[in-house]
Formats: structure tokens, sequence, C-alpha cells
């Protein structure tokens, strides 16, 4: 019956993502595309705060992706067969690069840490115009063409886009699932007592860092393909703080928190246009409000829903642990 | 054989010398007591072997190879776990998935065969090694439970099996007994008893003296971070430093 009910309401999803883009205007679809990339950076980001590390350089590493993609393509003109890939391994391995100075640090210091690291090497964009291009950035990447269809069209891209970014989905839920998303857990929760059956939490920080790192990468590369233009200031702390905002008022106790957190603020942030002049402060209270009243995310308004039905107490898991 | 050899191990805290110049050593197969009042030094001692705390001098070997200054996962792949003195488990997690990360270095996965499913016959054993674990310890009717519903005898015994599911070759149990009723005690000493019929050498850290003359063979005491006795119970019962420091102080 479960099961059931399961496959009923993927499939009504399915669907839905499928003709989506068919009844929306030009604009809609370009944000469209840009929500599908943004559910890989919020899932990739839940699985580095899955050893309870929170990290300021995940929107960096993405732009690691992006200049990635756009200087093979640029240089080589490898196609995004090539460059996707690639853009996530290299995130990859400059995140293993900064396990080493970073991982030395936890909690307050790992997150001041990060940012450095990220400042650093935004540092490196802006001051490097061979290859980097500057503060102005690169520009001139493109989207592939394959027969008859060009992938600058935004549906053509939607799809794309929604294709990697299911296969990825579908990889980090197979992660956050096994016995190595347990250990991360247990990290998390309880490093001692992990540690005392032999858990290396070094190792699993690590792998959890590097991996988002490889899963953000490619959400770099599929974005620079679509604007074709990157700048460093598109993976500023700005974005970041975007990402930190999804998340938060999303909840990130389950897979799907940080997803439900981009979709509806980025609904919201649409609705909101016009107000232009106040939207930080909107954002704000936004974000005030979910904390006092949700802090738990949006991903508790189901159980709490049940719980008023059924009239019994909500179990809610503790926030953190002592 | 000692599997387990203290020489001349000093840690201390700042100007606190928190274990002093200990040295003693534990047989394969005992239940060894490692007795004192508050404050004597024995979950440092602990920590010293498990890795947790680095001696501030002396050595720790454990079956013949020296390991101060290994890291605690390592100490606990050679098969020493601790369990620890306040009730440590995973409290968001469930009974099961609990005793499942004790499976962490005898049944190891990695990242691709987690994403891929190619380790599903290992994941199996794992999952019948809990089992048998949870059933030993009587606790597979609450498999799905979460380990902060449990009441206290069994997040006590749910602690021990993360240990046991881990395979250890020596267990060192940092009271064990705290706070139980006497019937839970009694479930408890039997248990043990079990523990080291499997094969596995325990040492025992415990203030509840019936359990301790009940189950050791041979009792190590503190005091103050010094070494005041060793001996049989009824030698340790009968000495009268330890009367005087210990049991003089509790009765
Ligand atoms: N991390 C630490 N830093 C400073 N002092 C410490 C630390 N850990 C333990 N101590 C001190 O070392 C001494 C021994 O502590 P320990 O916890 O080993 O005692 P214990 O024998 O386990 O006592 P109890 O029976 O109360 O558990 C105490 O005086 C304690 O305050
Ligand atoms: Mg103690």
């Amino acid at each position: 019956m479960n099961m059931l009910i399961r496959s009923i309401v993927g499939l009504i999803i399915l669907i839905v993502l499928l003709i989506v883009p068919h009844f929306l205007e030009f604009h809609h679809q370009d944000l469209l595309i840009f929500l599908t990339i943004n559910v890989l950076v919020v899932a990739s980001y839940r699985l580095v705060t899955l050893t309870g590390e929170w990290s300021l350089i995940h929107a960096v590493m993405m732009g690691v992706g992006g200049y990635t993609a756009t200087l093979l393509f640029l240089n080589y003109e490898l196609g995004m067969w090539f460059t996707l890939p690639t853009a996530g391994l290299l995130s990859a391995a400059v995140a293993a690069l900064l396990c080493f100075p970073l991982l030395r640090m936890t909690q307050f210091y790992f997150l001041i840490g990060s940012f450095a690291a990220g400042e650093a090497i935004r540092l490196v964009w802006i001051q490097f115009l061979d290859p980097f291009g500057g503060t102005g950035g690169l520009s001139g990447v493109s989207p592939p063409m394959i027969g008859d269809i060009d992938f600058m069209d935004p549906i053509p891209y939607y799809y794309l886009a929604l294709t990697v970014v299911s296969i990825c989905l579908f990889l980090l839920y197979r992660i956050e699932k096994s016995r190595v998303g347990l250990t991360l857990h247990s990290v998390h929760w309880k490093a001692p007592l992990a540690e005392s059956v032999g858990v290396d939490t070094w190792r699993y920080r690590a792998l959890a860092f590097i991996t988002g790192s490889f899963f953000v990468g490619i959400a770099g590369a599929l974005k620079v393909h679509y604007i074709g233009t990157i700048t460093p200031n598109q993976y500023g702390i700005g974005f970041m703080v975007f990402i930190l905002i999804w998340v938060i008022v999303g909840g990130y106790n389950k897979f799907y928190g940080p997803i439900i957190g981009v979709i509806v603020l980025t609904m919201f942030d649409e609705s909101i246009r016009g107000f232009d002049e106040i939207r930080p402060a909107i954002y704000g209270a936004v974000l005030i409000l979910s904390i006092l009243f949700l802090p738990l995310g949006l991903e508790s308004i189901p159980g709490k829903l049940k719980a008023w039905f059924i009239g019994s107490e909500v179990v809610e898991p503790p926030l953190t642990d002592e | 054989m000692p599997i387990l050899e203290v020489k001349n191990v000093t840690k201390q805290f700042g100007g606190l010398t928190a274990l002093d110049n200990i040295s003693f050593h534990v047989d394969e197969g005992e239940i060894r007591g490692l007795i004192g009042p508050n404050g004597a030094g024995k979950s440092t001692m602990f920590k010293n072997i498990a890795g947790f705390y680095k001696p501030t001098s002396g050595d720790i070997h454990y079956q013949g190879q020296s390991i101060s200054g290994r890291k605690p996962h390592q100490i606990a792949e050679m098969g020493i776990v601790r369990t620890f003195q306040e009730t440590t488990l995973f409290q968001e997690m469930t009974v099961f998935e609990n005793a499942l990360v004790g499976c962490h270095t005898r049944a190891r996965t990695d990242l691709f065969s987690a994403i891929l499913g190619l380790d599903k016959q290992k994941q199996r054993q794992a999952a019948d090694k809990v089992m048998e674990v949870l059933e030993f310890m009587g606790l597979s009717e609450r498999r799905d439970q979460l380990a902060s519903e449990l009441p206290l005898g069994s997040q006590r015994a749910l602690a021990i099996s993360i240990a046991l599911v881990s395979e250890p070759k020596l267990m060192l149990m940092d009271e064990p007994f705290a706070g139980m009723n006497p019937e839970e005690t009694n479930h408890m000493m039997e248990l043990t008893r079990k523990v080291r019929e499997s094969g596995i050498t325990i040492v025992l850290v415990e203030h509840d003296m019936k359990a301790v003359m009940g189950l050791c063979n041979y009792l190590t005491v503190l005091n103050f971070g010094q070494l005041l006795a060793q001996g049989t119970p009824e030698e340790v019962r009968s000495n009268d430093k330890v009367i005087e420091a210990y049991l003089g102080g509790a009765n």
C-alpha cells in the first residue's frame, strides 16, 4: 500500500517536472533551470553538513567547477560530456587538498577557516587575469548542439539539467542511506563513541567534504554552460548566504529538507518581485520567523500536521548534541 | 600471557597528576576489576589505554605491541573497545542502527560499493551479527525503537551491544552498573559473565561492590592516581590500606 502511494506520488512528480516548462514564460523557464541547479547545490551541501560541520566554502567550490568547465571549453573546445565530470573531479581534488589545513579545525573555527580558504581561491581568480580573467571573469561558454536540438533554448537545457541533477540526487540519496551515510551521522552525533568502535572521524569528515564538493562542482559546470559567463562575484559570500538560508529554512535533518527550502524560497522570491528595495528586509524577516517558529525547517511541517490530526505529541529530534 | 601491560604510566593535567607511575598487567580471559574512590584516576586510565589521552610518560602494550600514542580508531581496530561512564549512544538512531555502527571495522564498506550496492553479502552478514548481539543482550524486540526512548537498563545494554558488535578482544567497561536497580544489576552480571565466556577479556571499573566481588577474579585498586593494592577480592577486602581509603569511606 505504502509502496503504491509512493509510486503514484513519484509518478506525479515526474510528470509535473516534465511538463512544467511548457506552461511558463521565457523568464520563468530561465528561473526553473537555475532552481534545478540550486537543488543540486543544497543537496550536496547537506552531505557536507552530515558530519556536523557547516562550511562557508561551498559556493566557491561550485565556482571551481564552473571555472574548470569554462577553461576546458574555451581552451580545448571540450564538450559538456567531458567538462561536467571533470569539473566535479577538480572540485573534489581542490577539496581534498584543503582537507589538510581545514579539517584540523572544528565548529566555529572550521566555519571561519573555510570562509578564509574560499576567499583565497576567489582572490586567485581575481588576481590572475590569465587564465581566469580577473573581476570581469570569462565568457563565451555555450551549451552543446546535438543534431537539431539547440541546448541554448531553455526547454532542452532544462531537460538536460534535470537529467544530470536527478542522477546526482539519486547518488547522494544512496550514499546517505548506506552504511557510509550512517557512519557520517555517527561522526556528527557522538564522535568519541564512533571512534571507540574504530571510525576514523578525520577520514569521514574528509569524505563528506570531498564528495559534497564533487557534486557542487558539477552544478557549477551546469550553470556556466547555460549562462555562458563566469565571474568571481557569482560565487562570493552573497551566494553562500543564500545556500545557508535555503538549507536552514528547509531544514537539514532530512534529505528532502534543503530541497523544499530552495524550491519554496525561489517561488517566494519570485512573488515579491517589484518590491526590490525592501526585498532584503523581507528575506531577513522570513529567516527570523522560520528560526523562531520552525526551528527544524519546512520539512517538519508534515510531522506537525500529522500529530495535530492524530492529536499526539510531536517527537522532535534534538537540535544539537551536547 | 598478558593481553594488556601498563608500564609506568603517568598522566598529568597541568599541575594535577591523575595517574602516577602506574604499572599492572591483565591476562587473557580475566574479568579484572579496576576500583578506587571517586577521582582515583580509573576513567583516565581507560582513556589512556583506548588512545583518547596520550600518557605523559610510560608505555602501554597490547598483545606485546606498544599502543600508546595511537589514535582511538586504530586501537579499536586492534580489538580494544571502551564503553563510556556516562551513557553514550547515538540518541536519534534506532537500536539497530546504533549497533550497526559497531560493525564499522569488521564489515568495512566504501563509497563506491555503497552507491553501487556491491557489498550486499557483507551488509547482510553485518546485519546478522547485529541481530545476534541484540538477541544476546535481550534487545532484539526493541530493534526499531529510538535509543533515546529506551529505559536506562536497556540503554546500558545497548552501549555494550555496540562494543560487542565490533568483536573486541579486550573490553574496557566504565561503570556499566551505575544507576541500575538490583534486578538489572543481576541481569547485567549474568551478561558480563557470558561475554567473558565468549572469549573476551574484560577490565571493569565499578563502584557497585557486590558486582565487583561477584564478577572479578582479581582487583587493581587506585587511589589519588597511585596504585594502592592488587590481589584477589578476598585479599583486597582485608587490605587495611584499601579499607581505609575506599571501603571504609564507602560504608
Ligand atoms: N581532562 C581533564 N582535565 C583535567 N583534569 C582531569 C581531566 N580528566 C580527569 N581529570 C582529573 O583527574 C582525576 C581523575 O579523574 P577520573 O575521571 O579518572 O576519576 P575516576 O577514578 O574515573 O572517578 P569516578 O569514579 O568519579 O568516575 C580527577 O581529579 C579529575 O578531576
Ligand atoms: Mg570515572
